[in-house]
């Protein structure tokens, strides 16, 4: 067994009930910086590109600071997230059994896990929630900058900054889609909002969703 | 102007050369527009540059700057030679009928009379032949070898569409569809305008260009009718009125000549101008001079003006040569002048040769400049680095700078090329400590005069003679000013029958009320009526225009006697019928001269008696051949630039115009053609005014830095690319500029060699809103119109290269 | 000689249009009004333009604009591109016409054409900062302005831009204020040869016919009227003399219309995205409600507990 699916923070303590650490402080802050940034993104992105939410610009300071500020964040963001990148790319490397587990998504929905491969630390789902965040949060930085015409009008052409607020938005949309699927994930799952919180989630979570990785960890943290 | 701006829109053909209305006169320009859009006129342009006028013209053809005569000539000869002429205008409007004196002779480029120790004509060979009665001979069958006409065919026979093609790079069939549209209005139906400005003047034979306009215009039968004409292309919004009010510095206001010191007497002067009609019948109006003369007297030395006293003719200065500009600057430049005082006017930047004109300003004692800018003169002292290269710790002259109110800050009239006399009202009050120009001027004389009677002085008599009767000298009001332009009766003026027909006082209506008795005065003749017994007729804004030609009878005042076409008479035929009945404009009614303007000719005297139309001539008619006005010969000829790429083909002995003034210093500061081989030529931008917008920071947006303009090929031989800096030298100095390389200059093929030509725009300075430059005359040289003394601005040589690694 | 708009009086007059008179406002819904505006036009007469820039210092002085002294790059063109303060610009081009051997100097005049169906107005995310009277003024109001330049991106003729100093965009107002009152534009106003002139848009249309005719008469077979109808038609147009190749005018765009990229960002997609996210939510609570949360058992938990059990 190779300890592929172990990240150097994780541990396990065991007792009643077994508890293991699942994201640490930093990996945790990181996490959190994102998810305000994408959602300030999101709320000030959807103000300015639907009239019928131009009313969100009022959490802003107004229209114009809106416009400020959204290509600012987007750039928190940007940085926030490659933090994130290197952190968890290894682990969410595709495997041969994520292709086989998300075979089964009707088993995945039904919350029936016992009919799919044992999943590491994250599962298919997960793989894909982050690798389309990485590829949409590449789209929507690049995509951002040119249509960022305070500073960057002069270096494209009109044709190029409209195919790049087009893109931008489409991907914005995209990742506004992905961000409630994994919203909802953690929220469905229960027991998973406390791996961000606390770090740490119970052996049972662990055993349930993630019973390769907690088996790894077992095997490694002996 | 001949004819006026609003007159264009009658113009079937608008001929545009030597001058870029569109670009120079863009508000008089809407007239061509007007008269294209709502005629369908044709518009042709002939300049060496394709330019703002040529890109609203059907047709363009290029000619070398400097060429203009063989050009026109070129029209003449097709003319006459294809007989498409006017010809009873011509018989019996201009003087072709004339007989010669049987010794002039013409003789390669030179006419009979020619001193070339002088550098000047004896003109009495191109006098006419009179008859016993003393009246001139002539010959109305225009057959006769010695008469004008034949002349003219004779002189004019060489100058064909090859010989166009050879000396001014004309591609031929543009030359002859020029040529075929003048022809088109050598009938009395359709009328041409021609429109020129300094692209003419400003050459040392200028005068003989616009003599062959004035010849082609007489062929065709354009002078004198509605939509045609000879007209300059004033340069400034009231160049017209400050010529008139007599800036010329050898003339009074009016146009009366300033006395010259073989004129020791009011009588020899006045004998010498008071022309006697050289044919039967004719009007000869100059013999009017001494009424008009005898009044400029009155008013200038009021009560000091008596019969005995001839007047105070005595006090007037006599001149014992002429004083222009270039002779200003030459004596200044030789050290021989004290103080200079610019009065609205930058002669660092407006004469040519900058550098002789820098080293002039330096050799005063002291300078004065009146303008509401600062002007680069005024700041002539100060070190620009290279673009006014000077030590300031050498120059001694002192320099006082006046503030004075611009336009709008003082109420006052403005005379545009149309000669209409237009008012204006101040709109805004001056800035700071700036005092208008009358101020200024009664303060100096006032505080002169105080010197002179006190210290005593060279003058003293004549200056204690002028009339200053203000009721406050130092503040001459606008309708005391007025008065005096105008004229009034001193005494009860009566008629034949003793009745009083202008009580004393009162303001001429015109000036034919004035008296050489000393009853009437008034400065400036033309201008009497604008300011008559019914009030300031400049202040008229009627817009209506009952005949729809354009005339408007009641908006502002025309001079002379509020007319707006001169010489109209000739709109008639010699019965007194309109040529057209389109262009129906002065026609005898049966008991008189009627038609919507004002007749330029005694409205009583019927057909019959044949008086000709030209009534300032003493001949009744236009003059083809002008016997001794020109300097430069009765016909023209073709003469190059003093500074010319290729010798004379025409004529190889003349070089330059043979009897063009010349400085010893600006001899030796000619170029040739071997070290400056390009063709140099300056004109204005729309953009900018003179040397004054660079001032204005809109202006200075709009065109804010020098450009010199040429060719794609020239560019390509010199390695020049588009918007690199470069360097235009002439044998006087060089300016640097940025290159504009544009397809609307090509160059030219001249006797099978190619010429190149730059364009310079002059409006740039060291001092302003706009990027530094060079005064553009520091490329300029010195020589002027034999005629005129206009410099030679618009042809010279220089040569060009680029500055490494300056590309904007 | 099209009979110019007369003086002004110099006593104040009451506004003739306003909000009342909005067609579009971006970013929003209006009710368009009962009355309609008669609509008015700017025509541009390329044939007569001299190129004398009168209208650009005109747009600069009554606007009460400034703009920077720049330098020559080799070109009449100054400044050389519109800017927030420069609304319009004199462009020049020198086109050989091979058909005639003749040069021809075509000199446009550029700025807002004040198109009926509006790229910026679509474009723009701000309620209310892009309005469109019924006479067919396309009005930037800057205090509802963003500054994002969206319009920039929106517009067909790359007309409106961003100011460095404000971050607002900026374009022709084809004179609002003065129109208002009863005036014509600033620009034509100080036109000298009547190349702009000013009127209702049939009356622009007639003047432009009688233009078209007199340039055909002079050889310009393809003489006509700029009046694009893929942006509805425009409130300023040209009379060009080659109407079949506008874009040898600087670049004038050929049969312009709002770009379909923007068109599918700000119609199909704006609908599209909203759902979708509508749609994602709306499955997660159904999801939820029908399949109940996933929880951790007991058996989970002592499951873990076995697994670790003998290690510490």
């Amino acid at each position: 067994m190779s300890s592929s699916e172990v990240d150097s923070g994780d541990n396990v303590h065991p007792g009643k009930p077994v508890i293991v650490d699942r994201y640490t402080v930093g990996a945790r802050l990181n996490h959190w910086v994102t998810a305000i940034s994408l959602v300030l993104l999101a709320l000030s992105g959807l103000a300015l590109y639907s009239p019928s939410l131009y009313f969100l610009t009022a959490l802003f300071g107004g229209g114009a600071l809106t416009r400020v500020i959204h290509p600012w964040i987007g750039v928190v963001l940007f940085f926030s997230f490659l933090g994130l990148f290197f952190r968890f790319f290894r682990l969410n490397l595709w495997k041969k059994n994520d292709s086989v587990w998300l075979g089964r998504l009707r088993e995945v929905l039904a919350g029936d896990e016992s009919k799919l491969p044992e999943v590491g630390k994250y599962n298919a789902g997960q793989k894909v929630v982050f690798w389309s965040m990485s590829i949409l949060i590449l789209i929507l930085i690049v995509t951002g900058l040119i249509s960022w015409d305070e500073y960057f009008a002069r270096y494209f052409s009109i044709e190029q900054r409209r195919m790049a607020v087009l893109v931008h938005s489409g991907a914005a949309i995209v990742a506004i889609c992905v961000w409630i699927v994994h919203v909802y994930a953690g929220i469905w799952v229960r027991g998973t909002i406390s791996a961000m919180t606390r770090g740490q989630v119970t052996g049972g979570w662990a055993w349930r969703h993630h019973r390769k990785w907690l088996k790894d960890l077992v095997t490694t943290k002996r | 102007m001949t004819n006026s701006w609003t007159d264009i829109k009658n113009a079937d053909l608008v001929w545009i050369m030597g001058g870029n209305a569109a670009e120079a006169h863009p508000c008089g320009f809407k007239w061509v527009t007007e008269a294209k859009a709502e005629r369908g006129a044709k518009l042709m342009v002939v300049d060496p540059r394709f330019n703002r006028s040529a890109a609203m013209a059907d047709h363009y053809a290029p000619l070398r700057s400097g060429s203009d005569i063989t050009f026109l000539s070129g029209v003449i000869n097709y003319l006459l030679s294809n007989d498409k002429i006017h010809k009873e205008y011509v018989r019996h409007y201009t003087n072709a009928a004339f007989i010669v004196r049987d010794d002039f002779e013409f003789n390669e480029g030179l006419f009979s009379g020619y001193d070339e120790s002088k550098r000047s004509y004896d003109r009495s060979t191109w006098e006419y032949k009179f008859g016993p009665d003393g009246f001139a001979l002539r010959d109305m069958t225009l057959s006769d070898p010695r008469c004008v006409f034949q002349l003219m065919k004779k002189h004019f026979a060489q100058y064909t569409p090859e010989l166009v093609e050879r000396v001014c790079g004309t591609p031929k069939d543009r030359f002859q569809k020029v040529a075929d549209w003048v022809s088109s209005t050598a009938n009395g139906e359709r009328s041409m305008t021609i429109m020129y400005a300094l692209g003419w003047t400003q050459h040392s034979h200028g005068a003989q260009n616009i003599r062959c306009a004035a010849m082609i215009q007489l062929l065709c039968g354009n002078i004198g009718i509605p939509g045609g004409g000879v007209n300059a292309l004033r340069g400034h919004s009231n160049v017209q009125g400050i010529t008139d009010v007599g800036t010329l510095t050898a003339a009074i206001p009016g146009y009366l000549a300033l006395p010259t010191e073989q004129e020791p007497t009011l009588e020899s002067h006045l004998s010498k101008r008071t022309f006697k009609p050289l044919t039967p019948n004719q009007t000869s109006y100059w013999q009017n001079y001494r009424k008009f003369f005898v009044s400029f007297l009155k008013t200038q030395f009021g009560a000091n003006a008596t019969p005995e006293n001839e007047f105070g003719y005595n006090y007037l200065p006599k001149l014992d040569g002429i004083y222009d500009c270039i002779k200003m600057f030459d004596l200044m430049h030789q050290g021989k002048t004290t103080g200079l005082i610019c009065q609205g006017f930058n002669p660092l930047m407006a004469i040519p040769n900058s550098n002789k004109s820098r080293e002039g300003l330096a050799k005063l004692k002291f300078l004065v400049s009146m303008d509401p800018i600062e002007t680069d003169t005024a700041r002539f002292w100060e070190n620009h680095g290279e673009f006014n290269n000077i030590d300031p710790a050498k120059v001694q002259t002192e320099v006082f700078m006046l503030p004075v109110t611009s336009f709008a800050e003082e109420e006052g009239s403005v005379t545009n090329s149309s000669r209409l006399i237009q008012w204006k009202w101040k709109a805004a009050d001056p800035y700071f400590e700036s005092r208008t120009d009358t101020e200024i001027l009664a303060d100096l004389f006032v505080r002169m005069r105080k010197m002179y009677e006190k210290d005593g002085g060279k003058g003293k008599e004549a200056l204690l003679a002028v009339d200053w009767s203000y009721k406050d000298p130092l503040h001459p009001s606008v309708d005391e000013l007025q008065t005096e332009l105008n004229g009034k009766a001193l005494v009860d003026l009566k008629d034949a029958s003793g009745k009083v027909v202008r009580a004393a006082g009162q303001r001429l209506a015109t000036f034919g009320e004035m008296r050489d008795d000393g009853s009437t005065d008034g400065c400036m003749w033309i201008y009497t009526g604008f300011y008559g017994p019914t009030g300031n007729m400049a202040q008229r804004r009627d817009n209506s225009d009952p005949s729809g030609l354009g005339v408007f009878p009641n908006w502002g005042f025309s001079w002379p006697a509020n007319r707006r076409i001169q010489y109209n008479r000739a709109s008639a035929d010699p019965d007194g019928k309109p040529w057209s009945e389109a262009k129906k404009y002065m026609y005898w009614n049966g008991e008189r001269w009627t038609g919507p303007d004002v007749p330029d000719y005694v409205p009583t005297i019927p057909p019959e008696r044949a008086v000709g139309p030209f009534i300032m001539n003493a001949e009744g008619v236009s003059r083809l051949w002008v016997r001794g006005l020109m300097a430069d010969g009765p016909f023209p000829v073709h003469m190059e630039p003093f500074e010319s790429p290729v010798g004379n083909i025409v004529f190889p002995k003349l070089k330059g115009n043979p009897v063009a003034r010349i400085f010893k210093h600006d001899l030796a500061a000619l170029g040739t053609s071997k070290d400056f081989p390009i063709v140099g030529t300056t004109y204005r931008l729309t953009e900018h005014f003179h040397y004054w917008t660079k001032s204005v920071q809109v202006n200075a947006v709009t065109q804010p830095e020098f450009f010199v303009e040429m060719s794609e090929q020239l560019a390509k031989e010199k390695g020049i690319k588009h918007g690199q800096m470069v360097r235009i030298r002439s044998n006087r100095g060089e300016v640097k500029g940025k290159a504009v390389v544009t397809k609307r200059l090509k160059p030219f093929t001249i006797d099978g060699k190619t010429v190149h030509q730059v364009g310079l725009p002059l409006n740039f300075g060291f001092i302003g809103e706009t990027k530094k430059a060079s005064p553009i005359n520091g490329l300029t040289s010195a020589i002027g119109d034999a005629n005129s003394q206009t410099p030679e601005f618009k042809a010279f040589l220089v040569n060009i290269e680029p500055i490494a690694g300056s590309v904007a | 000689m099209f009979t110019p708009v007369p003086n002004p009086t110099t006593n104040p007059v009451p506004p003739k249009f306003g909000e009342q008179d909005l067609i579009r406002r971006s970013a929003s819904t209006v009710t368009p009004p009962a009355k309609r505006l008669t609509e008015v036009a700017k025509l541009i007469d390329v044939s007569k333009c001299i190129g004398c820039k009168a209208c650009q210092v005109a747009c600069l002085q009554w606007n009460n604009l400034t703009e920077e002294v720049g330098v020559n790059v080799g070109v009449y063109d100054n400044p050389h591109d519109l800017t927030e303060n420069t609304w319009t610009l004199m462009r020049f081009t020198e086109y050989e016409n091979t058909e005639t051997g003749n040069l021809e100097w075509l000199i446009r005049k550029d700025g807002c054409m004040h198109c009926a169906d509006p790229g910026c107005l679509k474009a723009c995310p701000a309620p209310g900062a892009i309005v469109q009277y019924s006479n067919g003024i396309v009005d930037f109001v800057h205090d509802k302005c963003i500054g994002c330049g969206y319009c920039i991106k929106g517009c067909p003729f790359n007309i409106p831009r961003l100011s460095k100093a404000d971050s607002k965009a900026y374009k022709c107002t084809l004179c609002v204020d003065r129109l208002a009152v009863g005036q014509g534009p600033a620009c034509q106003k100080a036109c000298p040869t009547q190349a702009i002139v000013f009127g209702t848009k049939d009356e622009m249309k007639q003047w432009a016919d009688h233009r078209i005719k007199d340039l055909k008469s002079r050889g310009f077979a393809n003489a006509g009227l700029y009046d694009p109808p893929g942006v509805g038609g425009t409130h300023v147009m040209y009379v060009l003399q080659h109407a079949d190749r506008p874009e040898i005018y600087a670049g004038l765009p050929n049969n312009p219309t709002i770009s379909p990229i923007v068109e599918a960002w700000k119609g199909v997609t704006k609908y599209v995205g909203l759902a979708a996210i509508g749609a994602f939510a709306v499955i997660g609570f159904l999801h939820h409600t029908i399949a109940g949360p996933n929880r951790v058992t007991e058996e989970d938990e002592k499951n873990a507990e076995r697994l670790t059990e003998g290690r510490s």
